[in-house]
């Protein structure tokens, strides 16, 4: 096992990499120079010069992606052009509101999808089903964005249940004002986490061990609950890895909704400002994430499945 | 003997059928409602120049925020432009494109995946390890770098849009020419002396092509999340060319004030656009009797 995870772990290594060049090389390639942005159009050359040779950009690009490569493998990530504060400092400060965004977000779509799946797979060609794939095909439908001001809207504006963006001082208040952020990243994955659980709760409850629960006189709930959806459970932990991957990317859209302060919505930000150092960093920490995410997916099959688990 | 036989190579030879003939008539209710739904959005897009006699950009600051009715079928916005015009414009510009941006996708994704599905070796190493590095750039980091690389419009979504979604027609078809390489009629094609391209395109190749027609109907919803997500954040279609997500953006400003119609037409617009394409989705899947 520990070989495995070793091995998973170099295999990483790789697939980090291309994503720091790509984004590397993408960012370069934007039109524009960050220090004629940063200084305005009547700085004078001369200062527009000074400025790229402090933030290295004079060099040639080769140069510039190994002294990128040397920093990053050493932990330092440089300055932000845009903020002006050291990137650490400031991946400190909004790394943990995307990371907590991201829990609430999985843990909400948990708490939605089971049940739903739960409810089509005992209806199978009944209401609750129908129900349920309709509720499924209108939220896939709903842009993240819309799904987001709809929610600031009624729950947020309108009733004043919950705050309608931003990130409060103090915990309590913090998770109070991730909830209608977390629904909506939640929603963003629930479409398809259902649509994969149903197919594993079917295909499961057609199976011989199913129908020997039948023959015994199981209740239906205790064939349901027992032996369907744990067992669909294991697929269904793969099923959440994928998808987790893909809630990272949705924050980035909801936390520009909710004004968080979160590492998405300062990704945009420096997007938006040619803010190479930033970009760079955001995108190591989120391809870094997603890829262990997918490693956790992997391990937590192996200990649930022995089947798969590697020799 | 009345006919000639046919040499068992040949025999093998013949293409292999997967559009099943008359699976239409099979009973499949979701297909029919979401063909139609799609049908009739497609047309009022199409048709949009006979069904309405406004110009989607054009202004008329004495006729702004007007409600339904008044002479403008779904009221006006706040610069006075006709929702109704818009809205038909504006699934021609989002709807065109994200039809055409599964297309390179699709046909791109299928061919990479059967040839490293069934050539396998470093080749297949190869793209599926770049395929994992697109994978693990979240999904709208790499698409808004891209477009804010190449500039707001339809080409930069098309090119991004291209980039990344390649990916999910390679692994589903993959997958599938994995399972079916060693199946006992390609091998009888490859054992009967058939070339590798002739096994590949025509026999591994149309039984592997129902997954991602299947898959590619998702794949649209999703394009067309994208583009009006790229719209909202300013991104996407350049105003004053009308799109839904642009709409959506714009009128969610006076969600405040009461006009509701400005953003929920737009995304019901979306909403059933989605729902029509979930529906051919799965019932295309039904046909073709597909797991999903």
């Amino acid at each position: 096992m520990t070989a495995y995870v070793v091995r998973r772990l170099l295999l990483l290594v790789p697939v980090v990499l291309g994503v720091v060049t790509i984004s590397f090389f993408l960012m370069h390639m934007t039109p524009g120079d960050p220090a004629r942005d940063f200084l305005g159009d009547r700085a004078s050359q001369q200062s527009v010069d000074a400025l790229r040779h402090k933030w290295g950009l004079d060099q040639s690009l080769g140069a510039q992606y190994l002294h990128f490569l040397r920093d990053a493998a050493t932990g330092h990530l440089g300055t932000s052009l845009y903020f002006g504060s050291p990137i650490t400092h400031l991946l400190g400060v909004r790394l943990p509101v995307t990371l907590l965004l991201m829990l609430l977000g999985t843990v909400l779509a948990v708490l939605i999808s089971v049940p739903l799946s739960v409810l089509s797979t005992a209806s199978r060609r009944g209401y609750a089903a129908t129900a349920v794939r309709a509720f499924n095909a209108v939220v896939q439908g709903m842009p993240t964005f819309f799904i987001g001001s709809m929610l600031i809207l009624f729950l947020g504006l309108r009733t004043r249940v919950f705050p309608a963006g931003g990130y409060p001082e103090g915990f309590p208040h913090r998770l109070w004002a991730l909830v209608l952020p977390a629904v909506t990243v939640a929603l963003g994955i629930v479409p398809l986490l259902v649509r994969s659980l149903n197919a594993s709760m079917v295909e499961i409850s057609r199976s011989e061990f199913v129908a020997f629960g039948w023959a015994k006189g199981l209740d239906r709930a205790r064939i349901l609950l027992h032996y369907v959806v744990r067992n669909s459970s294991i697929a269904g932990i793969s099923i959440l890895g994928i998808q987790v991957g893909a809630l990272a990317g949705g924050t980035l859209v909801v936390e520009q909704v909710f004004a968080l302060p979160g590492m998405g919505s300062m990704l945009m930000t420096a997007i938006l400002n040619r803010d190479y150092p930033v970009v760079q960093a955001c995108t190591l920490c989120f391809a870094v994430l997603v890829v262990l995410v997918y490693l956790v997916t992997d391990l937590v099959y192996a200990v649930l499945d022995p089947r798969v688990r590697p020799s | 003997m009345t006919g000639t036989p046919i040499p068992v190579a040949e025999a093998i030879d013949l293409p292999t059928r997967v559009w099943a003939p008359g699976f239409l008539r099979r009973h499949n209710l979701q297909l029919w409602v979401g063909g139609a739904l799609l049908g009739v959005i497609v047309l009022l897009a199409a048709l949009a120049p006979l069904l309405t006699s406004y110009d989607p950009a054009e202004t008329d600051p004495a006729s702004a925020l007007l409600g339904p009715g008044s002479g403008h079928l779904l009221g006006t916005d706040n610069l006075g432009r006709d929702t109704w015009s818009r809205l038909l414009y504006g699934g021609r510009v989002d709807l065109s494109i994200a039809f055409i941006a599964v297309l390179v996708p699709f046909v791109g994704g299928v061919l990479i995946g059967t040839v490293c599905g069934y050539v396998g070796g470093w080749l297949d190493m190869l793209v599926m390890r770049i395929a994992d590095i697109v994978v693990a750039f979240p999904f709208y980091v790499l698409v808004i770098a891209l477009v804010f690389v190449l500039g707001s419009g339809r080409q930069s979504i098309f090119i991004a849009i291209s980039v990344v979604s390649w990916v999910a027609y390679a692994r589903i078809v993959r997958a599938e020419v994995l399972v079916l390489r060693n199946r006992e009629f390609i091998e009888a094609g490859r054992a009967s002396g058939l070339g590798g391209p002739r096994v590949v395109f025509r026999h591994v190749l149309p039984n592997v092509v129902t997954q991602a027609i299947v898959y590619s109907m998702s794949d649209i919803v999703m394009n067309v999340g994208v583009i009006v997500t790229l719209s909202y954040f300013g991104l996407g279609i350049v105003p004053p060319t009308p799109d839904w997500g642009g709409m959506m953006s714009n009128g969610q400003q006076f969600l405040a004030g009461g006009y509701y119609s400005l953003t929920l037409i737009p995304a019901a617009a979306v909403v059933l656009t989605s729902l029509a394409l979930s529906l051919v989705g799965d019932g295309l899947a039904h046909a073709l009797r597909i797991n999903r």
